[in-house]
């Protein structure tokens, strides 16, 4: 009895967090993406789609700022003609949609949305799966994703799609690398795996970026963590680009780019199918988001000192900090989600190789170097100011030698003759 | 010694090489070259390449030199005096002394070591001044006339015209929209009185009814009083005339010329094989001209085969296969789809004795499905195949007492001497009922072989393909609809022995099918033969050519649109033989 | 094939870097952004703007009296002083219109018309809407005046049938226009 409570409060969790949380900010942040890229353009953006109030016999309809426009959109993809072309792959082609959404919402698990809620003293997190692993089973799992894209490309069967599948493949690959390097920093100042624990270290002594507060309350960081702020940053740039990469977000949107590849991998899809990889775009951004959001800038942690305040709230036995907790962790998804959204309408879209020499030349490097950095900064307590000095110099050295090796292998380009 | 050396080189002069082929030395623009002797200034520079604009000349005409348009300077050597011998340069040819004031080109003939300008001030200011003078009372009203598009005066006056009238009283005023014949409209305004219409009433279709009254800018264009421009071929006029004075009330105010599209085919209206162009848009046929060809119809055709076509797009028209679902009269008919229609044919075809069946075709077929048609009777093994004979008057110039087009055709195609020959002993088959099925393709019986309807009706198997609904048909069990002549590709031969082609101007309606199609896959369907053969009219040509002697070596391309001679006959065209003589007599050029 | 060598720009260490030039880019984004959430933006005032952005917000405003004099709305048939119909059906503009959205069939009009001497009008004058792209080279092309692009923008149908303007729906919206050349008229 006890084991199906168990798994109807894992069934609550996942319905809740999953279907009220995150997809819902699928369809928001497409309104937001529209009506942000639209103020930034001197334009209106969707503005119309509410309740057609005037219809029953009122005098104004209900517009809401167009928030209905979402649920329009998605509406009518589903009435769309799901067409498939006859010159596909059926079974490929019919699996590629789920296997780039799926991935993306099973990432969902790791992800802490709040501090722990206690009902009439059952404590309950606010995690779907509190595994000791969290980052490496996000890795894991997301880079599936590219599966999906291939398997649209190639079963489309078709050209474009094809360049776009191939194009999406390689820029995932070459980007999991520095995704994977740059948050190793991170994850050594932590000493630990577990997305939950790494969170309430944040609220408890400062988030990563913003070291403010010790132990619940105002204090200076300690060199050493003032040191970290270093590798951190370094590591939140490189981590942040490299998730543009990963979801395939402007300014790397490579495989879908419109002016060369027509619509890219989904270029052959319709209707729901579609909708499908529109939404998987989105789901990896919220996701991705998340990510970022959770390591570097404390997740649900409101910071200042005053987490273990809201966490102590309670009305009689139900200690709802937890909700507080949500509600500024879905503030800072969208926060961060805006900032993806301002990316995409402010920075032009790189070329391929372009592309590719910053994540192989630049990425995967810095991300190695940053790696040795945090090092010799976690390790420098037991070590004296000299080899500090030394280890920096050493690093600086390398560094200088790693940019030149760089430049040296870099091909001068060759004149086309024709 | 320069006695030798002259004698040498007179004997090498230009004009007596030229001579001795009867030729004579031009220059054109700068460059020498031959023509024969007797030609006009005018046919010699469009032979060279030099297209002189004009109005009044036409090759088939005689020459009054009316228009003016054709100006060009002419030049000539100048005449040694008496004892002198005349100059010549390195290449023998004598100095040509231009006379300073222009000719025309089309009423004037060519001579020896004789000069021709078609371009430079003079002419360039002649033609100017004559294309002023042209149209200071021309109404122009391009807009609304039939004739914008092809209107010489619309061409030329780009060319040489001025854009701007200088011209400051009031124009003339001349009758407008004058009915002066059942088809043909007048407007006197827009005439620029070149006579072609008259000349062409008077020479070649011998009924001079047009003339010109008053004088000066007062001249008009009119019939002789109590008579009309009826004769069958007065729209030759409307082709002739340059401006839109003369235009077809059949054609008038139906399509601007420029929507239309060209497609060079054939008449089938009798056995001339008169050259004809089909003018279409989209799948409308608008209206159709005659071509030139000066081994059949010279430039001309009559008019009752030119208007011909409206029954193409008729409501009459069969657009889909039918099938009798029951009654006799009235028969009830309903539409099945193509393969139903011709396995169910041969299907009854096949329960019938070959002795019992007859086919009837026409000699409006071309010569494909003719052949295809014997080749159907040799599957249905029967030997009764007859086409119908179709005689009325002839005219005096194009127009053939055979009504069939493909009359010589039918006789090469189906190797024999007289292929109406059968048809009494099968309609007295069908009386006695010793026929039982019978396959008509493209005729009406009823209305043109002398059939009765109570005899069709009781036929076992009655197989039409046609492309009108007719009399006949309401007594068939099958009726498939057909091509029209200007829907479809093949080959004819018209009664001089000359194989034409006929070519595709619109398409077919609905689900109407070409006809030799229908006949190949009916015989396909007889011989329940899956291999289709045949894929385009070029392979059932292909055959022919294989088995009929005259025309070993053809193919459809091979033809040409002017056609080839493949059969010699004694029968001549009666218009050709009138224009031999004028062109003999010196009268015409062309 | 000639080759053309194209120098690309030297770039300095900090352009190189690419994060001035992003930093600046975030910064003209929002500032439009901020412009034109305050009804700000560059144009907004002349462009009658609904105080988002430069945009009209259609239905509720019109743009009819912004409409500039060059304007190029719906091709009509006019009518001149004497009432009578320009149109001669000569079918330059079916011939010109580049997205064949003119359909006409001529006809001749009647000898007890008191115009019986224009001898020709259309029968019938069809403009399709929905291919019309407005370019104005039927009024260009037309001889006789009688063709004009009006300020009609707001063309909407429920059916295509509806979205076919024939004659009468042609003269309704281009009505009577007059001080035209009147060629017609003349002792002519």
């Amino acid at each position: 009895m006890p084991d199906l409570i168990q798994i109807a409060i894992i069934l609550v969790k996942i319905v809740a967090l999953t279907f009220l949380v995150v997809l819902p900010l699928v369809p928001i942040s497409v309104y937001f993406e529209r009506r942000f890229s639209a103020v930034i353009q001197d334009r209106v953006g969707p503005n119309r789609v509410g309740i057609p109030l005037s219809l029953f016999g009122f005098k104004k309809d209900f517009h809401f700022f167009g928030l209905i426009q979402p649920m329009a959109d998605g509406l009518k993809l589903f009435l769309k003609e799901d067409f498939t072309p006859a010159h596909v792959r059926k079974t490929f082609y019919w699996l590629a949609p789920v296997l780039t959404v799926a991935p993306a919402l099973i990432t969902v698990c790791v992800i802490p949305f709040g501090s722990p809620i206690t009902i009439f003293g059952h404590t309950e997190k606010l995690v779907i799966a509190d595994l000791d692993i969290g980052p490496l089973f996000v890795f894991a799992v997301s880079s599936l994703t590219v599966y999906g894209i291939t398997l649209a490309g190639w079963s489309s069967n078709s050209k474009f799609p094809f360049i776009g599948g191939v194009r999406s493949t390689a820029q995932m690959i070459s980007y999991e690398i520095a995704l994977g390097l740059s948050i190793i920093p991170v994850l050594m100042f932590f000493g630990e795996l577990n997305l939950g624990k790494i969170v309430q270290y944040q609220a408890d002594n400062g988030w990563l970026l913003l070291p403010l507060w010790k132990n619940g309350h105002f204090s200076l960081p300690d060199p050493q963590t003032a040191l970290f702020w270093i590798p951190a940053a370094i590591s939140f740039v490189i981590f942040t680009i490299s998730i543009f990469a990963e979801t395939n977000r402007m300014p790397f949107d490579l495989p879908e780019c419109e002016t060369e590849l027509v619509g890219g991998y989904h270029t052959e899809y319709s209707s729901m199918k579609f909708a499908l990889f529109f939404m998987g775009e989105y789901a990896a951004m919220v996701i991705g988001s998340a990510l970022i959001v959770t390591l570097f800038l404390g997740g649900w942690s409101v910071g200042f000192t005053a987490d273990k305040w809201i966490q102590g709230l309670h009305i009689g036995g139900f200690h709802f900090g937890g909700l507080i907790h949500l509600t500024a962790f879905v503030g800072k998804l969208v926060v961060f989600i805006l900032f993806f959204i301002l990316v995409r309408w402010t920075v032009p879209r790189f070329r391929y190789d372009q592309l590719m020499k910053l994540g192989w030349v630049i990425f995967f490097e810095a991300a190695l170097i940053n790696v040795f950095l945090a090092a010799l900064i976690l390790a420098a307590p037991h070590l004296t100011i000299a080899i500090l000095g030394i280890g920096t110099v050493l690093l600086v050295v390398v560094t200088a030698a790693v940019i030149w090796v760089a430049k040296v292998s870099e091909e001068s380009p060759k004149i086309l003759r024709a | 010694m320069s006695d030798t050396i002259s004698a040498t080189a007179e004997l090498n002069l230009p004009k007596d090489l030229a001579a001795a082929k009867g030729m004579v030395n031009v220059e054109i623009d700068g460059i020498w070259h031959q023509f024969p002797k007797g030609t006009r200034m005018i046919e010699a520079c469009r032979q060279a390449g030099t297209f002189v604009p004009h109005y009044c000349y036409h090759p088939k005409l005689s020459s009054p030199g009316n228009c003016r348009m054709c100006l060009v300077q002419m030049g000539m050597p100048p005449r040694p005096a008496p004892g002198q011998e005349p100059q010549r340069d390195d290449t023998g040819y004598e100095p040509i002394g231009w006379i300073p004031r222009p000719v025309i080109a089309c009423a004037n003939t060519i001579s020896e070591n004789m000069g021709i300008r078609t371009s430079g001030e003079v002419v360039e200011k002649c033609r100017e001044g004559v294309m002023e003078f042209l149209l200071i009372n021309h109404p122009l009203d391009c807009p609304i006339c039939d004739q914008a598009g092809e209107c010489l005066l619309q061409e030329n006056s780009v060319e040489h015209g001025r854009g701007v009238s200088r011209f400051v009283d009031m124009k003339v005023k001349k009758p407008k929209n004058v009915d002066i014949g059942p088809r043909i409209r007048l407007d006197d305004e827009r005439c620029i009185l070149c006579s072609r219409c008259i000349r062409f009433m008077d020479e070649v279709a011998g009924d001079p009814v047009l003339g010109f009254t008053q004088r000066g800018t007062h001249t008009t264009l009119t019939v002789h009083p109590d008579r009309l421009l009826d004769s069958n071929y007065s729209l030759n006029t409307a082709d002739l005339c340059p401006v839109g004075a003369l235009t077809s009330n059949d054609f008038r105010f139906q399509m601007r010329v420029w929507f239309l599209k060209e497609t060079p085919t054939i008449d089938v209206n009798c056995g001339s094989g008169t050259n004809i162009t089909v003018w279409a848009r989209g799948n409308k046929i608008h209206r159709i001209t005659p071509r030139r060809n000066d081994e059949v119809n010279s430039c001309w055709m009559p008019d009752s085969h030119r208007l011909n076509f409206h029954y193409i797009d008729s409501d009459a028209r069969l657009t889909e296969p039918l099938a009798r679902s029951g009654g006799v009269s009235p028969a009830v008919f309903s539409p099945i789809p193509w393969p139903e229609t011709l396995k169910t044919a041969a299907a009854k075809l096949k329960t019938i004795a070959p002795e019992n069946i007859a086919i009837i075709a026409s000699a409006r077929m071309t010569n494909e499905e003719l052949f295809l048609t014997r080749s159907l009777a040799a599957a249905l093994g029967t030997g009764s195949l007859s086409l119908v004979p179709r005689f009325a008057e002839a005219d005096a110039l194009l127009v053939a007492a055979d009504r069939n087009p493909n009359t010589l055709g039918a006789k090469l195609i189906l190797e024999t001497e007289d292929p109406f020959a059968t048809l009494d002993s099968i309609r007295e088959g069908v009386r006695s009922g010793a026929i039982k099925a019978l396959i008509v393709l493209g005729e009406d019986l009823i209305t043109d072989a002398g059939f009765l309807f109570a005899d069709l009706a009781n036929l076992d198997f009655l197989l039409q393909s046609h492309i009108l609904a007719n009399p006949t048909a309401l007594a068939a069990h099958w009726v498939l609809p057909a091509a029209a002549f200007a829907e479809k590709r093949g080959s004819m031969v018209n009664l001089s022995g000359r194989l034409q082609r006929l070519n595709r101007a619109v398409e077919l309606p609905g689900q109407a099918r070409d006809d030799w199609e229908i006949l190949r896959d009916l015989t396909l369907a007889v011989t329940e033969e899956t291999n289709v053969a045949r894929h385009h009219i070029e392979d059932v040509f292909k055959s022919i050519a294989e088995a009929i002697p005259a025309f070993t070596g053809l193919t459809l391309s091979k033809i040409g649109h002017h056609g080839t001679q493949i059969a010699a006959t004694d029968y001549q065209i009666p218009l050709l033989a009138n224009e031999r003589a004028r062109k003999a007599a010196g009268l015409i050029n062309g | 094939m000639a080759v053309i060598k194209l120098q690309r720009p030297k770039l300095n260490f900090g352009e190189k870097i690419y994060f001035g030039a992003l930093i600046k880019g975030f910064f003209l984004t929002m500032t439009h952004a901020v412009k034109s959430l305050r009804g700000k933006s560059a144009g907004a005032d002349s462009l009658a703007s609904s105080g988002l952005g430069v945009t009209m917000q259609f239905p509720e405003q019109r743009w009819d009296e912004h409409l500039p004099e060059y304007y190029r709305g719906a091709p009509t048939l006019v009518t001149d002083e004497q009432g009578r119909e320009r149109c001669v059906s000569c079918q330059l503009c079916e011939f010109i219109c580049p997205p064949k959205a003119i359909k006409i069939t001529p006809g001749e009009i009647p000898s007890d018309d008191p115009w019986a001497k224009v001898e020709k009008r259309p029968k019938e004058f069809d403009i399709d809407m929905i291919r019309c792209i407005y370019c104005g080279m039927c009024e260009e092309v037309c001889p006789e005046q009688a063709i004009f692009l009006r300020k009609d923008y707001l063309i909407t149908g429920l059916k295509r049938a509806d979205m076919v303007h024939d004659k009468d729906k042609l003269y309704q919206i281009g009505g009577v226009r007059t001080g035209l050349v009147n060629k017609w008229n003349e002792l002519k």
